[in-house]
């Protein structure tokens, strides 16, 4: 039975149950004819739920423990994987992986935050959350990618940039900066998905680009909710609200002008099938470094300017 | 994002007045020196005893940095258009239109081209009376213009940030000025146009993590606040208390990432000295 059950899920749980349990039976009674009308059920009421989710829902799907991380969609969508590690200045961080691949014929550098998936792979991966380093040796994996004329492919899955001490005393202001400066000028082409968590300038930092595409159920905004929450309202019980008020979701970005696409979830999010989320995912990737693959680095670059120069609303 | 948590009153001339009887007194609160407001004024808002740089708003730094009346602003009047009708305790747009009303400013930046030395200069000044000096689109795209007229006249370019971070009622909009405003200084840079960030206290969180480390020098004010996270975030993350001067000037001159601190009252000969050697 699945664990992590989110509280608006509890419904299709509940009803899917009551299934597994008429199933015991089935043999002995003729109940094939309930079954499948609570089969159907089941599919409408999936239906009625995930395509009515309200923000938080959505935040809280992005930040599913079972979702696909960085390392399971290069391991689904690509092939000859060579993770590559460091910043040669202090160390590797390992919230942050990256490596060359083959995306069918497409050579590439692909580059994400990694979340772990139990208490010691967090601690591992310091749940996603970067420090200095990690963006350096984004950069560092970027450069070799210019060098070559390999298009780069980032992943944005994070709760933030790591805010410590040791973070704050190797520049991490300095690090987040380094990269959206770099990123604006690199000659290659750059795809940035966000396929869980967008917080903040810790996203951000590898998510300068010429494409941002954006999984369904996903978040990407100044700060999370509970922190809004927590400044604005003084409360941490506002984070609903905060999330209504940020308009954070896919669908709300790509209204903003902010990102370019949204890319569909299997029903119920990115979790409930990997092999086709992954599936879907690299359809559109390939759509996309299709075009971009023919344009001039300086064209490349001269959009890349203009297209982050338009994000913004204001009067004069 | 540390404006919303201060519990000190700003310090400045002008909001000072409310402590000191017949408002023609400030107190510093390094020393608790009290000063006359027109001695410390001629001070250029330090303190003579103990030399604590009181926060002072961008109107105190165009007098202090720019030859006289050689200041013309642009897109003086360009305000917030709550695009996503925010709404926390209050409503964005009744924020703003408080907070103009209040501060006498239009957003927290004031932008346009002046002179040091007699030497042209596109000058930018953040305002931390301004919500905190927090960057929403009008501070993202009036930077951007800025960096344009820079690299369109080729003039060197400086910027005094100061600032609590993005600005949380525009959302992505906010962050999104992080990388547009980086943007147009990878193209400034490319040009060989000199850029100098100056860093008042406080600068934190997404203008710190986008323009005000950006420049060819890096400049800050002694003592002044500068980092990613707040203190306090990170206190609350590592459950331990802070060092001494964390996060301060001395504490980013000897990490390495600022060039020098600059006393005020040196900041317009060393800024027009630094622009002779680079343009
Ligand atoms: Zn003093």
């Amino acid at each position: 039975m699945a664990k992590n059950i989110l509280d608006f899920e509890k419904p299709i749980l509940e009803l899917e149950n009551k299934i597994e349990e008429m199933r015991k039976y089935e043999g002995e009674l003729d109940i094939s004819n309930e079954i499948k009308t609570l089969e159907e059920k089941v599919l409408q009421l999936k239906k009625n739920i995930y395509e009515n989710l309200t923000r938080w829902q959505k935040v809280q799907l992005a930040r599913h423990p079972e979702r696909p991380y960085t390392l399971d969609y290069i391991n689904l969508m690509t092939i000859d994987f060579v993770e590559l590690h460091g910043d040669r200045l202090f160390k590797d961080d390992k919230a942050i992986v990256g490596g060359l691949a083959k995306l069918d014929e497409y050579k590439i550098m692909i580059i994400g935050h990694q979340k772990g998936r139990d208490t010691k792979s967090n601690l591992y991966r310091n749940f996603g959350m970067p420090n200095p380093e990690g963006y350096r040796k984004a950069l560092r994996l970027m450069r070799l990618a210019e060098k070559f004329n390999l298009p780069v492919i980032t992943m944005l899955d994070t709760p933030g940039a790591y805010p410590g001490i040791e973070a704050e005393q190797r520049g991490q202001a300095e690090a987040i900066a380094r990269n959206l400066f770099e990123m604006s000028k690199l000659k290659v082409p750059i795809i940035v998905v966000i396929i869980g968590e967008g917080a903040s300038g810790g996203a951000l930092g590898i998510g300068v680009g010429d494409r941002i595409l954006m999984l369904q159920n996903t978040w990407y905004s100044v700060i999370s909710p509970e922190s809004c929450s927590s400044i604005l309202w003084r409360s941490w019980d506002y984070k609903e609200q905060a999330a209504e008020s940020l308009k954070l979701t896919a669908e709300d970005l790509l209204e903003q002008g902010i990102i370019d696409r949204i890319i569909p979830e299997p029903l119920g999010g990115a979790h409930k099938n990997y092999t086709l989320m992954a599936a879907t995912l690299k359809t559109a990737l390939k759509e996309e470094l299709s075009q971009l693959v023919k344009l001039k680095p300086e064209k490349l670059i001269q959009n890349r300017i203009d297209k982050f120069g338009k994000m913004g609303v204001f009067v004069e | 994002m540390a404006w919303f948590k201060r519990s000190k009153q700003n310090i400045s001339p002008h909001s000072k007045k409310t402590d000191i009887p017949d408002g023609q007194w400030s107190k510093c609160e390094e020393c608790g020196e009290i000063i006359h407001n027109k001695q410390l004024e001629l001070n250029l808002w330090t303190c003579s005893k103990c030399n604590y740089h009181f926060r002072i708003g961008s109107d105190q730094y165009i007098s202090i940095v720019l030859d006289k009346n050689s200041f013309k602003e642009l897109n003086k009047k360009m305000i917030s258009d709550d695009p996503l009708a925010f709404e926390d305790t209050k409503k964005y747009s009744e924020r703003i239109s408080a907070t103009i009303k209040k501060s006498n400013l239009y957003d927290a930046v004031k932008t346009g081209v002046g002179k040091i030395n007699g030497k042209k200069v596109v000058f930018c000044c953040m305002d931390f009376n301004f919500i905190g000096g927090s960057m929403g689109s009008v501070v993202g795209e009036k930077i951007s213009r800025a960096i344009d007229e820079a690299y369109k006249s080729k003039i060197p370019l400086v910027i005094i940030s100061q600032s609590g971070g993005a600005r949380m009622m525009e959302g992505a909009y906010s962050l999104m000025q992080m990388a547009k405003t980086s943007t147009r200084l990878a193209r400034l840079a490319e040009a060989k146009i000199p850029y100098i960030s100056v860093l008042a206290d406080p600068t934190t969180g997404g203008v710190t993590a986008s323009y005000a480390m950006l420049g060819d020098v890096i400049i800050a004010e002694p003592k002044a606040l500068i980092g990613f996270a707040g203190p306090r975030v990170i206190k609350q993350t590592i459950g331990k208390d802070l060092p001494e001067g964390f996060q301060r000037s001395e504490f980013l001159l000897e990490n390495g990432f600022i060039d020098f601190i600059v006393n005020r009252k040196q900041l317009k000969e060393q800024l027009s000295l630094l622009i002779n050697y680079l343009s």
